[in-house]
């Protein structure tokens, strides 16, 4: 397969991987910081004969992507922190219907109207299901703009695979700055690798399908949900997805993802050519959240501690503190509302630690 | 010459039909369904589904007043009603 | 002697949960009998509502998808645009289609999407206990007007038919009634010429049917259908809307 490079937003990339990935219904509504990927979707979906519908609202957008999936189609819609709120509900009925759908999300401040630069404080929307009711969206969180292209087709192929939705949670800085892409030239046979005998297609020569997430009956509604359980315990065991380094004789392992971690790793470049034995473990897949690393690290009664780092208040910080479970000290470092922790403020932080 | 069957455990009751038909032919049943409702009878000779859905033995002359118009099956909610002509 | 009326095909054998005299039973019939009349079972893919219709695809033969309270209509479009092919209707209340989704109502239309719309008005909310809806009448009791729907307080009853006609997407508007088999029969028709514009590829088609909700009118089912024939037909009149 031929390639190319070329120099291209974050926003424009994601979008490009899912059209690579077999994407062929988009639906969205303008909002900054991730205009570029909705003008770029305009010109490029018709080009491989997909749909694009600039929708009158998010919440318009989600349910058009509901029907999108329902009829078998690998379907993506996108957003930005307020209007991702916006469509919680829809989130949870395609969780409920079991219908794969991607959803992006560029984070920016908030809470509120907030303002457009660029924060990790949707951590909780997206890892605890935001949207009503017990269940869970995939989420990856990709750290730079040729793994925003290439996440996408994990992305489309778990979601299919389990029939889920998936969040990709990167941030308006990662969305809006340029970086070389190495992108494929030719688009693989778009049709999804999955069957989807579920899909409503007419019922012509099969007994008609009903794709809904309502169940009255006794005992209905909980036997979904059982079921549900069952297939997120089995994607917490297969799909864990991080990147480690350094990590053998860390002192202190600095946890953070997405923009949060190159900054990390600049931090990290620093102090290690002055000595200091820090590591840093990068979650790829925040949910299913990389417990396994976080289990083997500290079961083997190291002395040491994390340092997570997030454009937030806390909220990874929570998933590290669960399962690390008081077996070693967990301390933070964010900023958020537009703030962006600096090389400088970890380098401070982490000598603080040692 | 024409008749209908009513299928009285599907019948909720509301005796919409009753009121259209042209000719007065059905009437409230003297026996609640099995759904505890107090179902509707065409008049003469009535002939009720059995369980299995087919016309039950004994009926066979139809109403020679019934005019099958099936007015009371195009109003019926429940589509209880089947019209034979 | 030969039937000449039954259960179509496309109606599932079995009772429904709708409250005796309810219009939702009979117009679940008429697209039915249109479906199997154009032939189109296997073509067919259904949105059903949030209301007491919300399982409506447990009383059909087709495929069918459930849609977020007011949403239908943004799922209809994404289902249509990707298989042109199939033959996609919503049936939505007056909450789901002129309440909650609104917007997506207007823009549905807007768009000129080759959809057909059931829209059931029975100007009350029935599955929630039968609060006021957008096309409740003025004085009307409900749960949510006591006294009465007042227009200073809670508006005037909303005519979004003779809205969504302003708007150049919108190919076909018809009000239609249940309150007598004639009308039934009218009623059906408009279906049929509903779903016949979208095979067709006409463009975006609507049939609004005013509907009896006995038990939160307070009312016997034939006093219901009355109701409608004298009171609601003043506010809601029946005909060709474009």
């Amino acid at each position: 397969m031929m390639s190319k490079k070329i120099l291209i937003t974050g926003n424009e990339a994601v979008a490009e991987g899912a059209i690579q990935a077999g994407c062929r219904f988009y639906a969205g509504y303008p909002i900054t910081p991730q205009n570029e990927l909705i003008g770029y979707m305009a010109g490029r979906m018709p080009e491989v004969g997909g749909i694009f519908i600039q929708a009158e609202a998010e919440l318009a957008a989600i349910n058009m992507v509901f029907g999108a999936s329902a009829v078998g189609v690998r379907a993506m819609t996108s957003s930005s922190s307020p209007g991702i709120s916006l469509k919680q509900e829809g989130i949870s009925y395609l969780a409920g219907a079991e219908l794969p759908a991607v959803i992006v999300n560029v984070m920016r401040g908030g809470p509120g109207l907030g303002n457009i630069w660029p924060a990790q404080s949707d951590y909780f929307q997206a890892t605890r299901s935001g949207g009503h009711g017990d269940y869970h969206s995939l989420v990856l969180a990709p750290a730079s703009v040729q793994e925003s292209y290439d996440i996408m087709q994990l992305a489309f192929d778990l979601a299919d695979q389990y029939r889920i939705p998936a969040i990709i949670l990167i941030d308006g800085m990662l969305g809006q700055m340029m970086e070389p892409l190495v992108i494929k030239s030719q688009i693989p046979n778009p049709k999804p690798q999955i069957k989807k005998p579920w899909a409503l297609t007419g019922c012509r020569g099969r007994k008609p399908n009903i794709v809904k997430s309502f169940f009255m009956q006794q005992g209905g509604l909980e036997k979904l949900n059982l079921a549900l359980q069952k297939k997120y315990r089995l994607i917490q065991q297969k799909e864990q997805r991080w990147e480690e380094m350094f990590l053998d004789e860390a002192k202190v392992v600095l946890v953070a993802y997405g923009t949060m971690a190159r900054i990390a790793k600049a931090a990290i470049k620093q102090l290690r050519a002055k000595g200091k034995k820090i590591g840093l473990i990068r979650p790829i897949a925040l949910w299913p959240f990389p417990t396994n690393i976080f289990r083997r690290l500290t079961t083997a009664h190291k002395q040491l501690k994390f340092l997570v780092i997030e454009m937030s208040y806390g909220q990874m910080l929570e998933d590290v503190k669960l399962v690390v479970n008081g077996r070693c000290p967990v301390e933070f470092f964010g900023r958020a509302g537009g703030g962006v922790p600096t090389e400088e403020g970890i380098i401070k932080k982490v000598k603080n630690l040692l | 010459m024409a008749k209908i069957t009513i299928d009285k455990d599907k019948c909720k009751g509301c005796f919409i039909c009753i009121s259209f038909c042209p000719k007065g032919l059905i009437k409230k049943s003297s026996q609640l369904n099995k759904l505890g409702v107090t179902s509707v009878e065409f008049s003469r000779r009535v002939i009720h589904k059995d369980e299995a859905g087919s016309p039950a033995k004994g009926g066979g002359k139809s109403d020679k007043e019934c005019l099958g118009c099936a007015l009371c099956a195009i109003i019926c909610p429940d589509c209880c009603i089947e019209v034979y002509k | 002697m030969k039937k000449i009326f039954s259960r179509p095909k496309a109606l599932r054998n079995q009772s429904t949960h709708y409250c005796p005299g309810c219009g939702h039973g009979i117009v679940h019939r008429l697209i039915a009998e249109v479906v199997d009349e154009l032939g189109i079972r296997e073509k067919v893919i259904a949105i059903a509502p949030v209301g007491c219709a919300v399982i409506a695809y447990d009383y059909w033969d087709f495929d069918c998808s459930e849609a977020a309270h007011g949403r239908a209509l943004a799922v209809a479009t994404a289902i249509k645009r990707l298989r042109p092919e199939n033959i996609v209707f919503t049936y939505q209340g007056d909450g789901d289609l002129a309440a909650i989704g609104t917007n997506e109502t207007i823009h549905a239309a807007n768009r000129g999407e080759n959809l057909t719309v059931i829209f059931i008005n029975n100007a009350v909310y029935g599955m929630t206990g039968g609060q006021m809806a957008p096309t409740t009448l003025l004085g009307q009791k409900t749960a949510t007007t006591p006294k009465g729907r007042e227009a200073q307080v809670q508006g005037w009853p909303l005519k979004i038919s003779e809205m969504l006609a302003q708007l150049a997407g919108v190919k076909y508007i018809e009000r239609t009634s249940l309150y007598s088999p004639q009308e039934v029969l009218k009623t059906k028709r408009a279906i049929k010429q509903a779903f016949q514009n979208q095979i067709d590829n006409m463009g975006f088609s609507l049939v609004e049917v005013l509907s009896p909700c006995p038990i939160y009118w307070e009312m016997s089912p034939k006093e219901a259908l009355d109701w409608i024939r004298e009171v609601m037909t003043k506010e809601f009149p029946l005909g060709r809307i474009k």
